[in-house]
């Protein structure tokens, strides 16, 4: 057995306090100033230690009250309130939510999976990945403890072309030299972020957790960093269309790339593997109305690796862009499954991967691995709130952090990612992700369930009109 | 630390006599409200107007000092035009009715504001509060929360009384020698251990399960001895960690649950923190104080439905005269999961939902992991007719049983009978913060197991809390049943035509049950 893949995550402080969902209002007036003072009795002593954090403005309490409401309900006076906290809500947008933002910012810091008491108190279900629910497994597989479990549970998957059968010449020899294949730990890519205060800085932290991570890196090549030459076989350039030249010196020393997909794109290929065998190739195709006949026709072509991408928000371009990314994947995959050539091509995805459970998640529909993109800036406590792009101020500095601390919570992150997927594989009783992929039969889909459950029970029959609510 | 306030005695009920509600307040001086009623103390001239005008009791004098308004009995924004409405006729214009901002913050999506305030109610008085708090459903945008009762019109001739409604029902469905368990609610406790709730909650449940008829789960943390005098009405859990299992505590019950998933962490084992494992909980499950405890998954003995039926023969052995339930959570096979079940010799099949739970779960096993109960609970059903066994099998659906409504919509989808536990804590004044699992644990006294803050609480606070809920639900039940002309809860089982799902019917419903009363 291989040695147990293991993220190392360690606590990185944020730098600014994380914005709560609720506020403590503390009114001072009319306060009687009591001998036994409900704040004494915190329970988590958040009146005594609170402070003031004078680059944000804010009180500490906010982020040490654990919402017990005993003050609230213990100030003779009523002094003492909990509101919505204003600037929580303003964080991120719809799609980006203050919990996705807060979730990421706990994860990077802690490096740990989110854990909570009471059971799950969110909405029945969503759009786009909320519609999923993951199987489980009660009793009929091997055993495992959590992921604390003596059963080693792969998260690798290999990017490449895979041959469906090997020839061998008359001598038994293999007839043909094997396409290369790059295993990595984890079924995650780390892609550049849209924006963000310091693309510069953003590069180097992105190497650097690549290399700890031991995945790949998506970088721009016409913005590249100078990237160290140990930590050369961790990224994957990305060119634009046009943009690659086959003198580039960096191609003898990397293991993948990526190119923008465009009509020329298969000639330009034949020609980078004619010089450089070992290079594997990715092509970047967008997740338009046109996606499921052009990755059909990449793959047909021998294509290794095709990254469909779609909208930050998980949808898909163009003509598509009111079709969620999942589906987007679906019917690429199952496009590729009637074609008979899914096993040979790696579908990478990106776009709108926000959550753990969106990995599980675009991996049941059809994807190899996925990138993830935004997540990593949110991971260095961006806010969302997109004054790079306006060219205004960051208000959390990002580009003041180092690159040691951005790539642990980086690390931090995808360390938290990568247990819960495998909690999710452990809970269906799977022991490798590369199982999971297409595997839509461990997965329930809220419009199935709809269909094969309520809509008989419930909808409109013939005649049922009649029914009159009193 | 505060003291609990004053102690109130605990009725004795006779045998077969119906619990009467006793006036619980809650154990915190203002309690939380929905609107807050603000007296302006530089303005008010104490001339005592409001405290005759209010008839429900917001204002009150202390001979001539006026103590602070109540805020949770204020009728709210519906008062204005009533004729006693204080903020007009206020000679003063000191007093001031708004929306609380407390409000806001409460609860989630499943437990919303307005479900805690209502739960919080019933528990107090042990009736439905008379203010525009919504008490059937949550904010979940589905399932539970989407389904409606459509009561049919009112006609002539056909009067059923509360007295003539059955909530009965009997577990045992096998026909297999084995003792009846007859509960006189459709409803039991679920499994919380002592560690992840304090003995106190413990024992206020097992009080009100008595007083009730019905049975109340220990879940996986062993049997304390202070349970000894509720033998008759405790469900003993067998679970993958068996702590605190023994052959005298299988013995000692009139129904095994064997659990194989939990509906919080399906797939998952459990884990209680160090923290909480005191030196009480340790020897408890004969561990080590402040070392952290899992709970393995799944049984490591249990490989196949024939290592089931194993396990569960083992159990018959050990008691038998105990029944045996099979706790599962709901995968996409959950039907055949229950037919195995059956066919292993179990009497009841519970289906445990994912939004329950005391104990700490993965947020991302809770929100992503199995389906919805309120698909499970019609899938089992169908299926279990379908294979002519259902009449033979005791459907439990558990896990996000929040109110009386959801316990009528889970057995009209198709369950015999519900379990809840979350319910029974917000009684007690939980207010789902949800941070029950880590630290201390529950900062008010409920899921904790620490010395200082289990003093929080009194078990004659916490049986009478619980059982006002349950009187407030039979009461809503029998009248669910009286408005849809049935005589018994059994009557209910597997009857969707009695309801309507808004996803699928245009039409408004309302199926509150106040203004029919």
């Amino acid at each position: 057995m291989p040695a147990k893949y293991h993220i190392h995550v360690r606590r990185v402080p944020p730098r600014f306090s994380p914005l709560a969902k609720n506020t403590i209002i503390d009114w001072g007036e009319g306060c009687l100033r009591c001998a036994r003072c409900v704040k004494e009795q915190c329970p988590v002593d958040a009146y005594r230690k609170r402070g003031f954090d004078p680059s944000q403005f804010v009180d500490t309490i906010d982020e040490m009250c654990r919402d017990c409401y005993r003050c609230v309900q213990g100030c003779p006076r009523e002094l003492i309130y909990k509101a919505n906290n204003p600037q929580y809500r303003q964080l991120g947008d719809e799609y980006w939510t203050p919990e996705i933002l807060a979730a990421t910012w706990y994860q990077a810091e802690t490096g740990k999976i989110p854990v909570s008491g009471a059971g799950y108190g969110g909405p029945f279900a969503g759009p786009g990945f909320d519609s999923i629910w993951t199987d489980m497994s009660e009793i009929v597989r091997p055993t495992r403890d959590g992921i604390h479990g003596r059963e080693y549970i792969s998260t690798s998957i290999d990017l490449g072309r895979k041959p469906m059968f090997l020839t061998f010449d008359e001598q038994g020899e293999l007839a043909w030299s094997v396409p290369p294949l790059l295993e990595l730990p984890l079924p995650i890519l780390l892609g550049q972020p849209s924006l963000g205060a310091n693309p510069r800085g953003m590069q180097e932290i992105m190497v650097q957790a690549a290399q700890n991570l031991g995945t790949l890196a998506i970088l721009a090549r016409d913005r590249l960093v100078p990237v160290p030459a140990e930590a050369l076989g961790q990224i994957m350039p990305s060119y634009s269309t046009g943009a690659l030249n086959l003198d580039d010196p960096l191609l003898s020393q990397i293991r993948a790339l990526e190119i923008l997909d465009h009509p020329g794109v298969l000639e330009q290929v034949e020609a980078l593997k004619k010089r450089y065998p070992e290079v594997i190739v990715s092509i970047k195709v967008p997740g338009d109305e046109k996606v499921v006949d052009r990755v059909a026709e990449l793959t047909a072509a021998g294509m290794e690796i095709i990254h469909i991408f779609a909208g930050e928000e998980a949808r898909g371009l163009g003509e598509f862009q009111d079709l969620h990314l999942k589906d987007l994947i679906r019917r690429c995959h199952l496009r590729l499954v009637e074609d008979q050539l899914r096993d040979t091509v790696t579908l990478l995805v990106s776009g709108g991967i926000a959550l753990a459970e969106h990995v599980a998640k675009a991996i049941i529909c059809g994807a190899d691995g996925i990138i993830a993109d935004l997540p990593l800036l949110l991971a260095l406590e961006c806010h969302l709130c997109r004054q790079c792009t306006k060219g205004g101020k960051c208000p959390v500095d990002i580009d003041q952090i180092t690159v040691k601390r951005g790539a642990q919570r980086l690390v931090n992150l995808m360390g938290a990612w990568n247990n819960q997927l495998l909690e999710i594989l452990g809970a269906m009783g799977m022991r490798e992700v590369r199982r999971l992929r297409g595997e839509v039969g461990r997965a329930m889909f809220l419009e199935d369930l709809e269909k094969e459950i309520f809509a008989p029970l419930f909808a409109q029959r013939e005649g049922e009109l009649k029914r009159e609510p009193t | 630390m505060a003291k609990p306030k004053k102690v109130i005695a605990l009725p004795t009920t006779a045998p077969g006599q119906p619990w009467e509600p006793v006036h619980t307040p809650g154990r915190f001086r203002n309690t939380l409200s929905k609107y807050r009623v603000y007296r302006n103390e530089s303005r008010c001239i104490k001339c005592g107007k409001c405290v005759e005008l209010c008839p429900y009791g917001v204002f009150s004098k202390a001979g001539t000092y006026l103590r602070r308004p109540q805020s949770y009995l204020c009728l709210g924004f519906a008062c204005q035009k009533k004729p006693f409405h204080c903020v007009a006729n206020c000679p003063a214009q000191a007093l001031k009715v708004s929306l609380h901002p407390v409000y806001n913050t409460l609860g989630d999506c499943r437990w919303n504001g307005d479900l805690l305030l209502s739960t919080w109610w019933q528990a107090e008085w042990g009736n439905l509060p008379y203010t525009d708090l919504e008490y059937r459903t949550g904010a979940s945008g589905g399932g539970f929360d989407r389904l409606r009762f459509l009561f049919p019109p009112r006609r002539g001739g056909k009067k059923i009384s509360h007295q003539d409604i059955s909530l009965e029902v009997d577990i045992n469905r096998r026909g297999d020698g084995r003792p009846q368990i007859r509960v006189s609610v459709p409803w039991y406790g679920g499994g919380m251990s002592f560690g992840s709730v304090s003995i106190n909650t413990i024992l206020s449940r097992a009080q009100a399960a008595k007083t009730f008829n019905t049975l109340v789960s220990t879940g996986e943390g062993g049997y304390p001895e202070e349970l000894y005098p509720f033998d008759d009405h405790i469900v003993t859990q067998v679970a993958t960690g068996l702590f605190g299992v023994r052959e005298d505590t299988l013995q000692r019950v009139r129904m095994i649950e064997f659990k194989y998933a939990q509906g919080a962490k399906p797939g998952l084992g459990g884990h209680l923190l160090g923290d909480k494992v005191t030196p009480a909980v340790a020897r408890m499950r004969e561990s080590v104080t402040g070392s952290a405890l899992f709970s393995p998954f799944p049984f490591h003995s249990v490989y196949s439905v024939e290592d089931h039926k194993k396990h569960i023969d083992w159990m018959k052995e050990i008691n038998p005269k105990a029944l045996v339930a099979v706790k599962v959570s709901t995968p996409t096979d959950v039907d055949m999961v229950a037919v195995g079940s059956y066919y292993a010799g179990a009497h009841v099949v519970q289906l445990d939902g994912s939004y329950g739970g005391t104990g700490a779960a993965p947020d991302i096993a809770k929100k992503n992991i199995a389906m919805p109960v309120e698909y499970a609970i019609p899938k089992v059903h169908q299926f279990l007719r379908s294979e002519g066994i259902r009449e033979e099998v005791t459907l439990v659906a558990s896990g996000g049983i929040r109110s009386a409504f959801d316990v009528a919509k889970a057995i009209a989808l198709g369950a015999d009978l519900v379990q809840i536990g979350t319910a029974d804590l917000v009684a007690l004044e939980c207010l789902r913060c949800h941070n029950c699992e880590s630290g201390r644990g529950c900062a008010r006294g409920i899921a904790t197991t620490d010395p200082e803050l289990v003093d929080l609480m009194t078990i004659n606070y916490g049986a009478a809390r619980i059982c006002n809920l349950y009187h407030a639900w039979s009461w809503q039940l029998k009248e669910i049943l009286r408005l849809l002309g049935l005589r018994s809860i059994r009557e209910l089982v597997g009857r969707t035509d009695l309801m309507v799902h808004l996803d699928y019917f245009e039409r408004e419903v309302d199926d509150d049950i106040r203004q029919r009363g």
